[in-house]
């Protein structure tokens, strides 16, 4: 499970997270929507240590994060993490881009990393593509490439942040039903999504971050559909 | 004064003397251009790990390297050696300047390579466990090699003919084995076509290996 409190970030004078409080519990989904500059990405980078925080804790599976003597790399094996620019590894074919981390980091053999590969490959939809160069695949390919990847280090919790906005709204789809199957298989997922649809048919709960603090969270009935708050009415009237 | 009879024509064994004079352009090049990559990818890295503060002062030190001409750079630097009280030859001098002079302009091409790499990129492979250095390994090296492959072509062909200059310290490379030659055939045309012949061979390899790995990257 993922334990987030009071955490506070800022870079230089501006304070990006203003005490923010989430547990994430294992097999949940937690979609996080909010304005542009509210904090999501800040938010996702500090639970796997690309971000130091200021203050607060955030601790996942009793690891406390942000101490001085966690192994973060190691951390990280368990934590997979998608981002709005899927950032394939240019230089290398889609089935070398899923084996390279569990050979050189988990230490598999090149033949079992490359098994693992094509597992991870055929989950997501590309096993037809395991010799193609990222650069000949399109956008929604090469992000379910993407979540492959972070996939075949068999991670316990995966992030996604805005992974569907840098497609075409045409391959949007493919990606929301690559998210949709992980969900159905019990992976825990903390997803910023502009997605509202997918955000209320997919998620267990709703965050509503608004300028640092979550200003309302609950399964997505109340936020999307019910809310009390002033902030989260006027935000989803827009993104709609 | 009629001096014509010291004069003698172009003769096959000069050929010989040639190829010799060749190989020691070959030898001073390799030398700089396979210890200054080194060196020049090291200090590049630092200069991008380190930014203004590494600016501030290996940039400082690398830019003299690179903006003051190189012969004078060798002439204060074989100049240099005996006032403390060493006695250098000139192939020693020159190597040494020649490796310190690539290395910074390896520098400012290995900085732009790991610039290249984008940060999203960079964090991609670390959110997979990878650490600092497998991420620079496996990731930022050869993606940024890729990128200034070319660049770092230019500078290696530059080194090579500037290595040239040694000659000023009198070490009897490609260039001063023509000039001794001519001097003696008064045969300019034909010596200098030949000393061209010869420094094009040597480049042809550099070219020629860097284009076919140009070809090879195109990531498809
Ligand atoms: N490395 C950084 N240095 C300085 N400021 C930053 C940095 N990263 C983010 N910020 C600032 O922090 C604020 C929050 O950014 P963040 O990326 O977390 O927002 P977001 O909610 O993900 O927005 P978006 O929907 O646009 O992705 C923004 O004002 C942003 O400009
Ligand atoms: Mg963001």
């Amino acid at each position: 499970m993922i334990e987030i409190e009071g955490v506070r970030k800022s870079f230089g004078k501006l304070e990006v997270l203003k005490g923010i409080d989430l547990a994430v519990d294992k097999g949940e989904v937690i979609s996080i929507i909010g304005a542009s500059g509210s904090g999501k990405s800040t938010m996702l980078y500090c639970i796997n240590a690309l971000e130091p925080i200021d203050s607060g804790r955030i601790v996942v599976d009793g690891v406390d994060v942000h101490a001085g003597d966690t192994d973060v790399n190691k951390l990280r094996r368990n934590i997979g993490m998608v981002f709005q620019q899927w950032n394939s590894f240019p230089h290398l074919t889609t089935l070398e881009n899923v084996a390279l981390a569990p050979r050189i980091v988990l230490g598999k053999s090149r033949q079992e990393s490359t098994e693992i590969a094509r597992k991870q490959l055929d989950h997501v939809g590309l096993a037809d593509k395991f010799d193609v160069y990222p650069s000949r695949m399109s956008g929604g390919q090469q992000q379910r490439l993407a979540i492959a990847r972070a996939l075949a280090m068999e991670p316990s919790y995966m992030l996604f942040d805005e992974v569907t906005s840098a497609l075409d709204p045409e391959l949007v789809g493919e990606v929301l039903d690559t998210l949709r199957l992980l969900s159905e298989e019990g992976m825990t997922m903390l997803v910023v999504t502009h997605e509202i649809g997918f955000a209320r048919d997919v998620s267990d709960r709703v965050a509503y971050f608004h300028e640092g603090v979550i200003e309302e969270l609950g399964p997505p009935a109340q936020v999307i559909e019910n809310s009390t708050s002033e902030q989260t009415r006027r935000f989803l009237a827009n993104v709609r | 004064m009629d001096s014509v009879s010291v004069f003698t024509d172009f003769q096959f064994s000069d050929l010989g003397f040639l190829a010799e004079a060749a190989g020691r352009t070959l030898l001073i090049s390799v030398l700089a251009i396979s210890i200054g990559t080194v060196l020049g990818c090291v200090f590049g890295w630092v200069l991008s790990a380190t930014r203004l503060a590494g600016d501030a002062t290996l940039g400082v030190i690398l830019d003299i390297f690179r903006s003051v001409p190189l012969i004078i750079q060798l002439i204060l630097f074989y100049n240099f050696f005996p006032i403390i009280g060493f006695n250098v030859s000139p192939f020693v001098a020159g190597t040494i300047v020649l490796i310190f002079y690539t290395s910074a302009l390896v520098a400012a091409v290995a900085r732009g390579g790991i610039d290249a790499v984008s940060i999203n990129l960079r964090r991609a492979s670390r959110s997979l466990g990878m650490t600092y250095w497998q991420d620079l390994r496996y990731v930022v090296w050869p993606v940024g090699l890729r990128a200034v492959l070319p660049s770092w072509a230019g500078v290696a062909l530059g080194v090579l003919k500037d290595s040239a200059l040694v000659s000023v310290l009198g070490y009897v490379e490609l260039l001063r084995a023509s000039q001794i030659l001519i001097t003696r055939t008064q045969e300019p045309f034909l010596i200098l076509t030949v000393v061209g012949a010869f420094y094009f061979a040597l480049s042809f390899p550099i070219s020629r290996i860097t284009a076919r790995l140009e070809r090879r990257w195109q990531y498809d």
